[in-house]
């Protein structure tokens, strides 16, 4: 057991440097740094500038001071927000994405086991089918598509306008930002419950607890759930990576101050620092819940033998 | 009449039988291939089969009728901006008045009044485009990888693996929203050369794209080609061939490969939904195709902030993308239960 945990952590972090160092020389091989404006700058002032931010040292010379820096968890100063931490603002836009995706994560679990439970105890009854059709639509519907539907249905045809999630102020404006980004997930966690579930329903000891005639709500959740459920574990990782990019969609298109924006708005005022730091920052966070995930569905699944 | 109990032999039952006799002795199914077994578990699955059917018509729609349409997708009009479906411009007006035939704008126009039916049918032709080129370099790349890697074993495997692994953990998104960025500009440069000229006339961004999937998105398809190699490798059929001096190169092309050609199909199908929605999601975001060449998702994008005023021209790219992305999970889903052995029943 230690030594795969050992394997797992080593491996995140080597991807995590992994990442770090292509972003680094990726940026820079953008031309047209982070002072190239519209305007020609006095080359005095601009070697001024580069000087301060460290730009003028030799590229490799810059990725170690980088690294250092990066390591004792400090990601400097943003380049193009004057005056501000990239830390500052990683944190608050950070604790707006964070508060979305994890509402949506409960209610993608909340809403998608039970749908999955029932289609598999009503299996080929209508309810069944109607919810295979839901998950197959949801599964196939881009997250930019339903945004723009919903934005379209709810805020101007019906003009219900304390739906508008701008700024996400009030707890009614979260309704449309959740719903567009939990609907794959839930789908997807309704198929994947469908069919552990049915696997489960099919094996021995469930018709041995038929059998000796214990009540059928009791061989569906003692029996039953509690095995079909473990697979879900898996999808926690892949589901962590979906938000991000959910988020860069649904954020963009709602105008939510998150850090999927700011990640996307940087890009484009090429605001170096800023890039790195949100990169990295995702990234960590990512590849801790995956390394995490791992870890925990071996201990939870006795069945998976450690080598 | 013969008498039935006299022992008189009946010389007929010692003939030669003839060949309809023996064919109804054989108690044998006629033998049937992986392919045609396959297929027509698949023609007999009508939700695959009416996918099938809507992808060709989009394939037709997106290929096909931009050639004769009578407008082109990059065509603008003064005076034809934002006309609501079926309108005609001024202009369009006194040509009907003088007795011509005018064709109509079956989406309305855009902003530069640009016909939005024909950049529709081009942008679902980009999609499709980037979905198949993508999944054939991801299929070529992933397939081969896998198949090396699980067929030399030991330390090589280990080595090719943990490349794998660590590639799997790195937030793909994140890289291929910075690469689809960072390739942008140096593309650019690179397509202006004279040697390079053919890169524009891809699109240079649509290379941007292709070279993120060829680092990035190959992984998953290698797991999975691998672990079926490692145990077709020691199927005696492999010995045989060693036996008889085929290379490695041979083995692993001519049998390893061709026996997961089942597992291979199924991936590379489902890839494909994969590799469109990426796309669609980084010209949303302003990455992906460059102007004046549209993408789904690039028009809805575009049309976004005009949805109060002008929402057929965002829905009607997002639909589209939604139902190519529909048909082609929904035809995977059909071709994994045709032509997987292990689903196999009855």
């Amino acid at each position: 057991m230690l030594k795969y945990v050992i394997k797992r952590v080593l491996m995140g972090v080597v991807a995590l440097f992994l990442v770090a160092t292509i972003t680094f020389f990726l940026m820079n091989l953008v031309p047209g740094g982070p002072f190239e404006f519209e305007k020609a700058v006095n080359p005095a002032a601009r070697a001024a500038l580069e000087a301060k931010y460290g730009l003028d040292k030799p590229l490799l010379e810059q990725f170690k001071n980088y690294l250092s820096h990066a390591l004792s968890g400090d990601f400097g100063p943003s380049i193009k927000q004057r005056g501000r931490e990239v830390n500052d603002i990683i944190l608050t836009k950070f604790a707006v994405s964070a508060r979305l995706c994890g509402i949506t994560v409960i209610v993608a679990l909340v809403i998608g086991i039970p749908l999955g439970c029932i289609a598999a105890v009503r299996r080929g009854k209508w309810l069944d089918n109607l919810i295979r059709v839901f998950a197959t639509l949801g599964i196939a519907i881009p997250g930019f598509v339903l945004c723009t539907v919903c934005l379209y249905f709810f805020c101007i045809s019906l003009n219900l306008t304390w739906l508008l999630p701008l700024g996400l102020a009030t707890p009614a404006s979260y309704i449309l930002p959740v719903f567009s980004l939990a609907f794959y997930p839930t789908s997807y966690i309704a198929r994947m419950m469908r069919s552990t579930m049915l696997d489960t329903l099919g094996q021995d000891y469930v018709r041995t607890a038929k059998s000796k005639g214990v009540a059928n709500s009791s061989v569906l959740f003692k029996h039953a759930l509690r095995n079909a459920i473990l697979p879900i574990v898996t999808y926690l990782g892949p589901m962590m990576a979906f938000m991000m990019t959910g988020n860069f969609v649904v954020e963009q298109v709602y105008v939510i101050p998150g850090l999927g924006k700011e990640f996307i708005s940087s890009i484009m005022n090429r605001d170096y620092t800023m890039i790195m730091g949100t990169t990295i920052f995702l990234a960590a966070i990512l590849i801790t819940l995956n390394v995490l995930v791992d870890i925990a569905y071996k201990i939870i699944d006795p069945r998976i033998t450690l080598n | 009449m013969k008498n039935p109990i006299s022992f008189h032999i009946n010389t007929e039952d010692f003939l030669p039988a003839s060949k309809e006799e023996r064919q109804s002795l054989v108690v044998m199914r006629e033998s049937v291939s992986f392919w045609q077994d396959g297929f027509r578990r698949l023609f007999r699955n009508k939700v695959a089969m009416v996918s099938a059917v809507v992808l060709l018509l989009i394939i037709v729609f997106s290929f096909v009728i931009p050639a004769f349409y009578p407008y082109r997708y990059e065509q603008q009009r003064k005076g034809a901006e934002y006309m609501a479906p079926m309108r005609y411009s001024q202009e369009e007006h006194d040509a009907i008045a003088a007795g011509e035939r005018v064709f109509p704008h079956i989406l309305g126009t855009d902003s530069l009044g640009r016909d939005y039916a024909v950049r529709v049918m081009v942008g679902g032709r980009i999609s499709l485009i980037v979905g198949i080129v993508a999944s054939a370099i991801i299929f070529f790349i992933g397939s081969i990888y896998g198949a090396v890697s699980a067929f030399f074993g030991g330390r090589t495997d280990n080595i090719m693996m943990r490349i794998v692994d660590i590639i799997y953990t790195i937030p793909d998104i994140l890289m291929i929203v910075l690469i689809a960025f960072a390739l942008k500009a140096p593309m650019q440069e690179l397509a202006k050369k004279a040697s390079f000229a053919w890169l524009n006339a891809m699109g240079v961004n649509l290379i941007s794209i292709f070279i993120v999937f060829a680092l990035l998105y190959w992984v998953g398809m290698a797991r999975i080609v691998r672990s079926q190699v490692l145990s077709l490798k020691e199927t005696d059929f492999v010995m045989a061939a060693r036996a008889l001096g085929a290379s490695n190169g041979r083995i692993i092309r001519k049998h390893l490969l061709t026996n997961c050609i089942g597992t291979l199909i199924i991936t590379t199908t489902l890839q494909i939904p994969i590799s469109i929605f990426t796309e669609s999601f980084l010209s949303f975001l302003g990455l992906g195709v460059a102007a004046p060449m549209p993408s789904l998702g690039s028009l809805a994008s575009s049309a976004i902030n005009g949805i109060n005023s002008y929402p057929y021209l965002a829905l009607s790219p997002a639909l589209l993308i939604a139902l190519i992305i529909l048909s082609f999970n929904l035809l995977g889903d059909g071709l994994r239960d045709s032509f997987d052995p292990k689903l196999k029943q009855g």
